[in-house]
């Protein structure tokens, strides 16, 4: 079974190269921090996103109703699917219907979430990402490793050597410049070729039924302009309640997400161009039931920044890859349990509950507390093992008995410093990279009792 | 006023002079201490751990030994956070209740409560902190980087009192260390990772200690330094606080 732990035990193999990834994410966090403390109500802003999407979550089904009346009034489809196998399915009987066969696609975490791509290939579709850190990932058979940087974790020299075998560029490049030239054009031909574009959502607006798509790279709208065909698919928490409310998010989320004032792209599809087709896919997929979590709901205000992933020092120093779930990650350690406890039981516990996601949180999701909060739930419905579960209920027993307590204590410290063997062995965890604490003849107790437990009224 | 002192369990075991300079120093401030004998843990390794339903004894042990005081203070940020946030009684609901407001972190009960401006404490060496997390941001002991807000910070201040002290800031302020309870053995690499990463800041700013207010912290540190024979040592802000009654 796959383990954060096991994961991060084999990234951390290579020191220099985990040095590298923690310094490159540090420096991002860095320029959210600039932004941040540059707006004199920064934390306002935060409040106030947090209560909008409080409210939207709180309405969630009116808005919902709200938005695809808007929607189809654009004259928009729209479409519902309540898990990843129908979101699939209606994705793909569109493309069906038309008979096409290449589509391009902008960055969409859902449809990574919902394994879109694999599902479409197997359908005998060719099926492209255009965000370029997407691309270098697809074409090394890897998934992302941040959702918005997906290929972070990759330098520019293994870009190069998956450029020299995919698209034939010099071996041994490594000039980005050079690199990402041979991407544009590469990206340019199958943009032009593509008969259908897929773009992920950032923002759907209820009053309006407008989407906003955020990027960097203007994929997606270069895909969705030049194709007869656009597919939006959003999960349902990206509704907001008021095209006003962009006012607020907007500012928020490129600068949390990489320090910038604004995504360079901001782009609102309304209506589908003349003779065009656009559709929309609102996706539950875990949803609703998150949303009936109450001490987990409010994970559903996350917009995707990943400022808690920038942040966070056991994700800067394992890898987006050893959260083995689509969205990696503080965020996604929240997230993933809801959709399968057993498989994603790990998640939670990679973290040392520092707390710096919850501070960094454009929308003041409390995620490191629902990250303890998970590891109760995850603990009581069996999934944390019988070795742990009898070690807490010895330490239990141990701790809550002042008598056992102190024998335990003396008795240890007896036999650590006669026996130092017994805990200073390759099989203890502890002792593999740090030495133990000496320990002391006494206890504070025992100090105290000899130097201060004088008679009463002393 | 009547103080209580929780001696945290790994301190009280491993770490006796962090107790003792603890209750020299409010002895000092001229606090009337008890040290009450029967206290333990305060539960939170195994609430950490998913299992808050196992720490009932803790609790109920923590209730009977700690009612009586106007404040209760002690060593350690993160088990002080633990108590505030989930310390439960069901027998005596309003007993907890009270000692979740009277429990104080050693630093912020110096600098908010007593509201020393000076220290008779004498420390000269080359001093760096480190923000152990659950103080930082669970008990807010110093403005946090993540935030926008004033700059602030209870042990620097504290720290500031000391003849001789220098203090030298870490690059990054306020990055955990790592230890993180059982995270520490449970993602062993990571964790020990992190520590390495703390003290090569510390170390490129050639401290010849590391403090801070949480000896959990330390006591990670201190097994990396050791392994790595760094002449670098670690020691409690209390230790330092204290330092001219010790030396």
């Amino acid at each position: 079974m796959i383990t954060h732990a096991k994961e991060a035990e084999k990234f951390n193999k290579d020191e220099a190269r985990v040095d590298w990834h923690d310094d490159t994410l540090w420096f991002v966090r860095q320029k959210r921090d600039r932004m941040a403390h540059n707006i004199p109500e920064w934390e306002q802003l935060r409040e106030k996103a947090s209560q909008i999407k409080n409210h939207t979550l709180s309405n969630l089904d009116q808005y919902l109703v709200q938005f695809e009346k808007q929607a189809l009034a654009n004259g928009v489809h729209v479409h519902w699917a309540a898990n990843a196998a129908e979101h699939n399915q209606i994705v793909f009987q569109i493309i069906q219907k038309h008979g096409f066969r290449k589509i391009v696609k902008s960055k969409s975490m859902l449809t990574e979430e919902c394994h879109l791509n694999e599902f479409l290939i197997g359908q005998g579709i060719e099926v492209i990402d255009t965000d370029l850190g997407e691309r270098i990932v697809q074409l090394r058979h890897e998934p992302p490793s941040h959702i918005v940087l997906p290929a972070i974790h990759l330098k520019k020299e293994d870009v190069g050597e998956t450029f020299h075998q995919h698209l034939g560029t010099e071996k041994g490049a490594k000039d980005p410049q050079y690199l990402t030239e041979a991407a544009r054009q590469h990206l340019r031909e199958k943009f032009i070729a593509a008969d259908l574009a897929l773009t992920g959502v950032n923002f759907a607006v209820a009053e309006t039924g407008g989407i906003v798509v955020c990027t960097n790279e203007g994929n997606a709208d270069m895909g969705a302009h030049l194709a007869n065909v656009h597919i939006a698919c959003m999960g349902i928490e990206k509704i907001i309640p008021r095209q006003a409310d962009l006012s607020v998010f907007l500012r928020l989320l490129a600068r949390s997400a990489t320090g910038q004032p604004i995504t360079t792209y901001s782009s609102h599809f309304l209506r589908p161009a003349s003779g065009k087709e656009m559709h929309i896919v609102l996706v539950d997929n875990g949803r609703t039931e998150q949303l009936a979590r109450t001490d987990f709901r409010n994970s559903l205000k996350c917009i995707r920044c990943a400022a808690c992933f920038n942040t966070c020092p056991v994700y800067r120093r394992s890898g987006g890859h050893s959260y083995h779930t689509a969205v990696a990650g503080p965020i996604g350690s929240i997230l993933a349990p809801n959709i399968d406890m057993r498989k994603y039981a790990d998640l939670p516990f990679a973290s040392t509950l520092c707390g710096s996601c919850s501070n960094v949180c454009p929308v003041k999701i409390d995620i490191h507390d629902q990250l303890w909060k998970w590891r109760q739930i995850l603990s009581q419905e069996g999934h944390t093992g019988t070795a742990k579960a009898t070690g807490m209920k010895l330490m239990s027993a141990v701790l809550s008995n002042p008598d056992i307590y102190r024998f335990a204590g003396s008795t240890g410290r007896w036999f650590l410093r006669h026996v130092p063997s017994l805990a200073s062995n390759s099989l203890n965890p502890w002792f593999k990279q740090r030495e133990m604490p000496e320990p002391p003849k006494e206890s504070f107790r025992d100090w105290y009792l000899k130097n201060r437990k004088k008679p009463k009224g002393e | 006023m009547k103080v209580g002192l929780f001696v945290p369990c790994y301190i009280d075991q491993f770490y006796p002079n962090v107790g003792i300079a603890t209750l020299e120093l409010l002895e000092k401030l001229g606090c009337n201490v008890t040290f009450p004998l029967n206290q333990t843990c305060c539960g939170q390794p195994m609430a950490n751990s998913g299992y808050s339903n196992l720490t009932k004894g803790c609790d109920a042990n923590f209730v009977s030994n700690f009612s009586e005081f106007d404040y209760i203070v002690a060593p350690s940020g993160s088990c002080v956070l633990h108590i505030k946030e989930h310390l439960k009684d069901t027998d005596h609901p309003e007993k907890a209740a009270q000692i979740r407001k009277q429990i104080f972190e050693l630093c912020e009960f110096l600098t908010d409560i007593l509201k020393i401006n000076s220290l008779p404490a004498s420390f000269p060496h080359r001093v760096g902190l480190h923000a152990s997390c659950h103080g930082q941001r669970g008990l807010h002991l110093s403005s946090m980087s993540e935030r926008n807000e004033p700059s602030f910070s209870k042990p620097g201040h504290l720290l500031s009192m000391v003849k001789g002290l220098e203090l030298v800031q870490a690059e990054r302020p306020d990055e955990c260390c790592g230890f993180g309870g059982t995270f520490c053995v449970f993602e062993e690499a990571v964790s020990v990772k992190m520590g390495k990463d703390r003290i090569e800041e510390h170390a490129q700013n050639q401290v010849e200690y590391i403090t801070g207010g949480d000896t959990s912290c330390l006591m990670h540190l201190e097994g990396i330094l050791k392994r790595q024979q760094s002449p670098i040592r670690i020691i409690h802000i209390a230790e330092i606080l204290n330092s001219s009654i010790s030396n």
